[in-house]
């Protein structure tokens, strides 16, 4: 009895679980007559989209403030812990002392000298030595971390992005020695004790894995820009820089930019007003 | 023939009890490491490999070095070498059970690893590391095991043994060889990324190999009544000579490339290693410590006088073991990543959970070469009685 009624029970949910999952398809589809429905099947017609998406940091409108503003939302919105956080012994007891170099970021500031060391130069103008850099993943043309990955839980995307599968990844951390911009973060331990608010659109990492910055392809997704350039207040833009007449190219034409370590011929897609 | 490891003396059987202890005293840590994540590491996020992956790299040399009794013996009809060519295959079994034990306790996600199975990526040079580290491990326990059992019952080995031997050779070039690809195809590594790093492995590896091995050497005079030969303990110990010298020589290779070129980014990783970096310099007496017992070794070995001298030779290949594994070891993982790509510097140590691992892992390597030792001269024991 009990058996029988638990097999009707799964029988009944793998039902409705096929009918939600193909509904929004099958709706998509019946609205698109020229066949091409399969192809684009589940995408939102509101996606942000691009051959291949890029980033231009103007670091002459970024202050301190800006910076710190879109760290925060950075990483709050994708549930990165934070090791200052004070944890809530009831929820977790037991939680041990942190290691602060075991510490995970996305997007973090950096001096000139450190985001940008192969241009050290100690006659450097002198507004560089106190500016904040941010700095992040550079969704490489050429990732040596997509390279390197053994599982392809890290992977390129058509439109350029470099972004992970966290549930492929075995933590062997082969891309964070070849990322040559010290890009990645690995869960040393779990992290959800150091998340102050969980944010429900995004999952929350293991223990174990790599995370890095997705170029907040969950918002593209959804037609809305990078979290990033929401609040920068105009010192982030990102576009398709295969696209000569995007808002990027337009700013890559008109201003002189760096990239980082450009001679490693890692081709970054983020590239910076100087 | 498993049979023979069942039956020991009292030391025997105290080694196997000690081993094991370290082992159940090693899992225990992991046990907690599995659970809690690779925070009990004094690795970071600027020095994301440490002490198991120094160890592993290492251990694949060591596992690399007993192609060098297979060929002189294979190859030239080396008759001197007959008595331990067994015992170089089964070095480098229980070396690379140990690799692949590092590789293990060294993930974030260990129940995932076949992973590396299930989505091959030939881009990967971990998936070449996986495919020939494997396949050698294959080779040397079946070759090892069908020679000896062949042995014991007064045969000839079956004739597929022999291909598979010719195979064994450039499997064994072939492990450190995609090992070191493994570190010198990283743009923004400075200090690996040379192409002698594969022929600095393997050098160091035909040093340490055969050191290791002139080590168990004695061990086995001591224990047991088989006698592997002073011969071919002279022998190796000329092999461990050019080796450690080669390695020597293209270390310093590298130190003139770099501080002749005087590239920054390259030339950090050394500094840091040898003179210390911005007031850090936790490595330096450690490389210097390797570099001494490394030229100290290399000259008693060149030495005739030195080189035979029955008292002095164990130590001498200690000296140039130890030497090798600081070298290849901790000096290699932690020197190519401090300073990180931002050039911020981060030391690292490894903790005292992450070296309790460590040794169970040596524990494991030595209980799987106690026993096959044991076989392997308890064989040759009976055929020659």
């Amino acid at each position: 009895m009990m058996k029988k009624s638990r097999r009707s029970f799964l029988k009944v949910a793998g039902i409705a679980a096929i009918g939600l999952g193909a509904s929004p398809a099958m709706n998509f589809a019946s609205s698109d007559s020229d066949g091409t429905a399969l192809a684009v099947k589940g995408k939102n017609e509101q996606a942000l989209t691009a051959h291949r998406w890029g980033m231009v940091i103007d670091t002459n409108k970024i202050t301190e403030e800006i910076a710190g503003k879109i760290t925060e939302v950075c990483h709050k919105t994708h549930n990165v812990p934070d090791f200052k956080h004070d944890v809530d012994p009831e929820k977790f007891p037991k939680t041990r002392p942190v290691n602060h170099k075991q510490e995970i970021k996305w997007i973090w500031e950096e001096e000139f000298h450190y985001a940008f060391p192969e241009k050290e130069d100690e006659y450097l103008a002198e507004k560089f030595h106190d500016l904040p850099f941010l700095v992040t993943c550079n969704h490489c043309k050429n990732a040596p971390c997509v390279q390197a990955c053994p599982t392809q839980a890290t992977f390129k995307r058509e439109d350029g992005i470099v972004i992970m599968d966290f549930h492929r990844c075995i933590g062997c951390r082969f891309c964070m020695a070849a990322c040559p911009y010290g890009s990645r973060s690995f869960n040393f331990r779990d992290p959800r004790p150091f998340i102050a608010e969980t944010h429900p659109d995004f999952p929350t990492r293991s223990k174990g894995v790599v995370e890095k910055c997705n170029l907040c392809a969950e918002q593209l997704a959804k037609g809305e820009l990078p979290h990033c350039v929401q609040v920068s207040e105009g010192a982030i833009v990102v576009g398709d820089l295969e696209d000569p007449e995007s808002d990027i190219r337009i700013l890559l034409k008109e201003h002189y930019t760096i990239r980082r370590n450009q001679s490693l011929g890692t081709e970054p897609s983020v590239y910076y007003i100087v | 023939m498993l049979e023979i490891a069942i039956k020991g003396s009292k030391n025997y059987w105290s080694w196997i009890i000690f081993l094991l202890l370290v082992m159940g005293a090693g899992f225990i840590v992991y046990v907690d490491q599995f659970l809690n994540g690779l925070m009990i590491t004094g690795m970071s996020r600027d020095v994301s490999w440490g002490f198991y992956i120094a160890n592993f790299t290492f251990l694949v040399g060591v596992a690399a070095g007993g192609v060098m009794v297979v060929i002189p013996y294979y190859l030239h009809n080396y008759e001197k070498f007959h008595r331990i060519t067994i015992l170089g295959e089964f070095l480098a079994v229980a070396a690379l059970v140990m690799c692949l034990l590092f590789i293990i306790v060294d993930l974030g996600q260990p129940t995932r690893a076949l992973n590396v199975l299930l989505y091959p990526s030939p881009k990967s040079m971990l998936f070449y590391d996986m495919l020939v580290l494997n396949g050698y491990l294959f080779l040397n326990i079946v070759i090892g095991w069908k020679v000896l059992e062949a042995e014991r019952n007064q045969v000839e080995p079956p004739f597929w043994t022999k291909p598979l031997i010719y195979l064994s050779i450039p499997f064994a070039i072939g492990i450190h060889t995609v090992t070191a690809y493994l570190y010198c195809g990283l743009p923004g590594r400075g200090y690996w990324l040379t192409a002698i790093l594969a022929p600095r492995f393997l050098a160091s590896a035909f040093a340490a190999g055969p050191a290791f091995l002139i080590i168990l050497c004695y061990l086995i005079r001591k224990f047991t009544k088989f006698d592997p030969g002073w011969e071919a303990m002279q022998t190796l110990a000329k092999i461990v000579c050019w080796a450690i010298i080669a390695n020597l020589f293209f270390f310093l290779c590298e130190v003139f490339t770099v501080y002749y070129s005087n590239i920054p980014g390259h030339k950090a990783h050394l500094t840091y290693l040898l003179f210390g970096y911005h007031g850090y310099n936790a490595l330096v007496p450690w490389m210097w410590t390797g570099l001494i017992l490394m030229f100290t070794g290399a000259i008693f070995l060149v030495i005739p006088q030195l080189r035979n001298n029955k008292t002095l030779l164990p130590f001498t290949c200690a000296m140039i073991f130890f030497g090798a594994w600081i070298d290849k070891g901790l000096g290699m993982i932690s020197g190519g990543f401090v300073p990180s790509p931002l050039h911020h510097v981060t030391e690292y140590a490894p903790t005292k959970p992450e070296i309790m691992i460590t040794l169970a892992v040596y524990a494991t390597g030595f209980l799987v070469l106690t026993i096959l030792y044991k076989l392997a001269t308890q064989v040759k024991e009976e055929v020659r009685g």
